[in-house]
């Protein structure tokens, strides 16, 4: 803690860059999981195959996935990036399927009969019906990157998993390490209950 | 490179059989110490509101601390030791099985139950004989999960000391060489894929046809 209140300067710094990674990789995963999911969504033995093979894909660790990408991206920031993307993209196309389809059939041929079009029907009723549980995607997505950027400092792409490595290569340096615990720990929780509120704010009023 | 990472591993298979046999070993005492532990208190929790308020919400927030820091807390107090490694990992071991035993006991229909003791059966019967079997796959799931998770952290170990596949991911890194990375990396890979599978299959055939 006392490592926090001497550097904060260099502590806000290092949060900054792990925001800013997790930030890149969960935006670039939001934009690739909404038409994946809707265009998934109505085709059910689609959805179970890709499904099935993210699933697959999540398992693998995050330390593996990141040093497997390395041939491929180099051993720098692009690889964790890359690999944060493909972990949030699980699940989000997950609980993009999954909001989609909780929709009651009836409101969708409500929707159809009273001459809404295709945009309008996702606009208007699909997104507002579904948000809560993708919103709930992006928090655990979120929660999940923090923890593997917090690995990615190892392959150079900062933040503060550098004090917990950094922590354990100097011997001694234990403020370092209880110092990124502390911080990325906060980061983690304070992004989830931050969330968590938003769901609730746009939890569907029945 | 994945050629050359084959031959690497081939000229150190000693070592990677080694390595291989301590990354099981540290994983299995992790999941055996949180299943022991964390089941009973599954069964109590989902018997009082009180207890189940207080002990879900203090792991739902475990859950969110990234597992490296919950690894690299554990050298300060227990040093650069396997026990460091053992006791991080079943800290991280403990969240998914205990929210799964809870959450498992609180879904057997009441009906059922009330109709256990209607029979004559003690509390400790219907436990075991009628509770335990309804909520077994449920349980094996939050294992499955943990279990992944386990053998996946155990990888970081290496960092404090624990040994591990991830001997191969310190040293890779300390030479620079993707060639040695990949040497932990992927049997790490395939070990929690046939974890998953596994654990899957084994929840499938436990089941209870509704």
């Amino acid at each position: 803690m006392s490592y926090i209140l001497d550097n904060p300067g260099l502590v806000f710094a290092l949060a900054l860059q792990h925001l800013t990674t997790t930030g890149l990789a969960l935006l670039v995963a939001i934009i690739l999981a909404l038409p994946i999911g809707i265009l998934i969504a109505p085709r059910r033995r689609l959805a179970t195959l890709i499904m099935g093979a993210l699933g697959l894909l999540y398992t693998i660790p995050s330390i593996a996935l990141i040093i497997l990408l390395i041939p491929i991206f180099g051993l720098n920031a692009t690889s964790v990036i890359v690999a944060l993307v493909i972990y949030a993209q699980i699940i989000l196309v997950r609980n993009v399927v999954a909001g989609l389809q909780a929709i009651d059939p009836a409101v969708m041929d409500a929707a159809r009969g009273m001459g809404m079009n295709g945009w309008q029907i996702w606009w208007r009723i699909q997104l507002p019906l579904a948000l809560p549980v993708i919103l709930a995607g992006v928090r655990i997505a979120v929660v999940v990157a923090i923890g593997i950027a917090t690995i990615g400092a190892k392959f150079s792409a900062g933040g503060l998993g550098k004090l917990l490595f950094e922590g354990i290569a100097q011997a001694g340096r234990y403020d370092k390490i209880w110092a990124g615990a502390i911080a990325v720990g906060a980061l983690a929780l304070a992004l989830n209950s931050g969330l968590a509120a938003l769901e609730r704010a746009f939890a569907v009023k029945t | 490179m994945l050629g050359q990472a084959f031959a690497y591993a081939v000229a150190h298979l000693h070592e990677l059989i080694a390595a291989t046999g301590q990354h099981l070993l540290l994983a299995t005492v992790a999941l055996g110490i949180g299943i022991v532990l964390c089941v009973p208190l599954g069964v109590w929790t989902s018997r009082s509101p009180v207890a189940a308020a207080m002990v879900i919400n203090a792991v739902n927030a475990l859950r969110v601390v990234p597992s490296l820091a919950i690894l690299f807390l554990a050298l300060p107090y227990f040093g650069l030791t396997f026990t460091s490694s053992a006791i991080a990992l079943t800290i991280l071991a403990l969240p998914p099985i205990l929210i799964n035993t809870d959450a498992a006991l609180r879904t057997v229909n009441p009906a059922v139950r009330e109709a256990a003791f209607g029979m004559g059966m003690t509390q400790w019967q219907v436990l075991w004989r009628v509770e335990a079997p309804l909520a077994l796959s449920v349980v094996i799931s939050g294992v499955r999960t943990a279990a992944v998770e386990v053998m996946a952290s155990a990888t970081l170990a290496a960092f404090i000391g624990g040994g591990g596949l991830g001997i191969f991911v310190t040293r890779g890194f300390a030479l620079y060489d993707t060639t040695i990375l990949l040497v932990g990396a992927v049997p790490v890979a395939l070990l929690t894929l046939v974890t998953e599978l596994g654990l899957s299959l084994l929840q499938r055939a436990v089941r209870v046809p509704v």
